[in-house]
């Protein structure tokens, strides 16, 4: 584990995003430490979202700064921080529908498969092609996808999709992957194996932020988690720290969404309290 | 190789003025493939007609006035456009859509007042004469007039053929595929580090050079440009092409072009309607747009399939047959 004077790889100070009068991230802090895990949840339009927007810079912030590897990139463009190894993914599926399932992933290896326009227009890339095409089976062999290569996305059923957004992502060999409910859509079955992933793909050196409603795959999977609520940070702490919170149930409770209740509920024991 | 036979015998079973006729189909094969390669990126301009105006003015004025050889006066016309283009998507690409087409036609429309503006030294609305043509080839056993039709027939199919193989393989290389990930969802794109803003600048870029090209080769062909003639109305028919051929393969568009100009030319002029060019044009794109939405390119695998169903129907007759 790394020590905690260690710098994050990822932090957020006092970070806003406005829109028009709604504050959807408010001062918000959070530093994530290379090599874990990093649960960030909260109640249903709490600004999980929009904070991956911001930090994945989609939005720039409105107020305070997002450091990455201790640099501020604060409103850079979402390419030049893929190109610094910060990749996202979407919430939803989103991927190139009307591509073979192959060639989503190529696109992933975008930063990896440079050359020249001339040689583009020549065929003298055909070896970092070639190389690229490699890469691309392998991040689709990692989700066990590699069947589906010539498949049609639209064809593969939604938790395919899923794991097919996370193939292209890993695709582009990140540093940082930031996952927007990598969970949703999937049965038990297969949470079970992308968690078993995730935590491959941390293994790997991947620094992992995940925004995700399941509470029981967030306790098991995170390392550390960060709670927000109404924009703003209500708690940062390890998974049983964070469980035991009486500001995380009331949050919970208080948002009355039924699909985020029953996981600190239960985790609480807590059942029947409402 | 067939189809390089008929392109070959083609202006031979052609009349004086159909062969003239051949010589801008082939220059309107480059200009709507060209800019087919810009709609990859989802953007549609309405300049792209101006853009090859900017090839002929610029080839024409290299020749005219600095005296440079034709040939490599189109290739600078050429650079001259793709120059243009990244100039202007600087502030075009701010914006998306609905608001980059009228983007681009209000571009247009300032280089076109430019050009009728400033007479010296485009010639105001009369535009430019006289342009000087494509240098005969005479040595001693050769000689070529690219004054006929016949020969400059062959040169541009030589210059487009090459200029639509390089469309090609741009086309088929990453950088198509990215072109069209950029159209399909421009944030995953992003998201893996495309920098949307620089393709799409290359897109336009690459679209205005060959656009300058069939510029080039129009202006030293017919001898004179002017400001009318790379109006929008010209842009309205390079859409109908594209529309009505379809733009979801490479060849959808020159299907539309060739076609549309053999209707006009052949059909209508026979009937002696060709007037109504502008009327019939209309109607033509209103009816494919109602049934053919996926244009004359996916005709081809229609009618096989449905060729294939009435087989395998007479198959399966047949099989019922004692
Ligand atoms: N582009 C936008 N314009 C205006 N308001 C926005 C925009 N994006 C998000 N919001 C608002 O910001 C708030 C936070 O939304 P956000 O999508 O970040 O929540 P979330 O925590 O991801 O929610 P969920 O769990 O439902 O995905 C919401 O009130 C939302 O309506
Ligand atoms: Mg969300």
């Amino acid at each position: 584990m790394n020590g905690q004077d260690e710098q994050p790889i990822l932090e957020a100070r006092h970070l806003t995003r406005r829109f028009g009068g709604l504050v959807a991230v408010n001062k918000f802090n959070f530093s994530v430490r290379a090599g874990t895990i990093h649960g960030l949840i909260g109640p249903n339009g709490a600004g999980k979202t929009t904070t991956f927007n911001v930090i994945s810079g989609y939005y720039a912030p409105t107020e305070g700064q997002v450091f990455f590897r201790g640099i501020d990139v604060s409103g850079r463009k979402t390419s030049q921080l893929a190109e610094m190894g910060l990749i996202r993914t979407f919430q939803g599926s989103t991927l190139f529908q009307e591509f073979s399932v192959l060639d989503n992933v190529r696109v992933g290896r975008h930063l990896g498969a440079r050359a020249g326009f001339f040689s583009r227009l020549l065929g003298t890339d055909v070896l970092s092609e070639r190389k690229a095409d490699e890469m691309a089976r392998e991040s689709l062999a990692f989700f066990g996808l590699e069947h589906l290569a010539d498949e049609p996305v639209s064809n593969l059923p939604h938790g395919h999709q899923r794991m097919l957004g996370m193939a292209v992502a890993l695709a582009a060999e990140p540093e940082v992957l930031l996952l927007d409910e990598p969970f949703t859509g999937m049965n038990p079955e297969e949470t079970g194996r992308m968690m078993t992933l995730v935590r491959r793909i941390r293994d790997r050196g991947v620094t992992v932020m995940l925004v995700e409603h399941d509470m029981r795959a967030v306790m098991n999977l995170c390392d550390r988690i960060t709670v927000m609520n109404f924009g703003a940070l209500l708690i940062e702490g390890s998974p049983e720290a964070v469980r035991h919170d009486p500001a995380v149930i009331e949050a919970y409770l208080g948002s009355g969404a039924a699909r985020d209740a029953d996981g600190p509920k239960r985790a609480d024991g807590a059942d029947g309290a409402a | 190789m067939f189809l390089f036979a008929a392109l070959a015998v083609l202006p031979y079973l052609l009349s004086y003025s159909q062969q003239e006729i051949a010589v801008l189909l082939v220059i309107n094969v480059l200009l709507v493939c060209s800019y087919r390669l810009l709609t990859l990126t989802g953007e549609w301009s309405l300049g792209h007609v101006v853009i090859m105006g900017v090839g002929a003015y610029a080839s024409a004025l290299l020749a005219k006035r600095l005296g440079v050889p034709v040939p490599l006066s189109l290739l600078l016309g050429a650079c001259i456009a793709a120059a243009t283009a990244a100039v202007l998507s600087i502030p075009l690409f701010r914006m998306k859509g609905f608001y980059f087409l009228i983007g681009s036609f209000a571009a247009g429309e300032i280089i076109r007042l430019i050009w009728k503006r400033f007479t010296n030294p485009f010639g105001g609305p009369k535009g430019l004469k006289r342009i000087d043509p494509f240098p005969d080839i005479d040595i001693g056993f050769l000689s070529i007039d690219f004054y006929e039709p016949v020969n400059y027939y062959f040169l541009a199919l030589i210059i487009v053929s090459a200029s639509v193989f390089i469309l090609y393989r741009i086309e088929r290389s990453r950088i198509g595929l990215t072109f069209h990930a950029i159209h399909w969802q421009d944030r995953l794109a992003e998201s893996v580090g495309v920098d949307t803003f620089r393709y799409r600048t290359l897109a336009f870029v690459i679209a205005s050079f060959f656009a300058g090209i069939a510029g080039g080769l129009y202006a030293h062909y017919i001898g004179a440009v002017n400001p009318t003639r790379f109006s929008v109305d010209q842009m309205v028919y390079v859409l109908v092409w594209a529309i009505v051929g379809g733009t979801a393969t490479f060849y959808g568009p020159i299907l539309g072009v060739v076609v549309l100009t053999v209707i006009n030319e052949i059909v209508l002029r026979g009937l002696g309607v060709d007037t109504a060019r502008p009327l019939i044009y209309g109607a033509i794109l209103i009816l494919s747009v109602l049934y053919l939405p996926n244009g004359l390119e996916s005709l081809g695998p229609r009618l096989r399939a449905r060729w294939q169903r009435w087989r395998g129907g007479t198959v399966m007759a047949g099989g019922e047959a004692p």
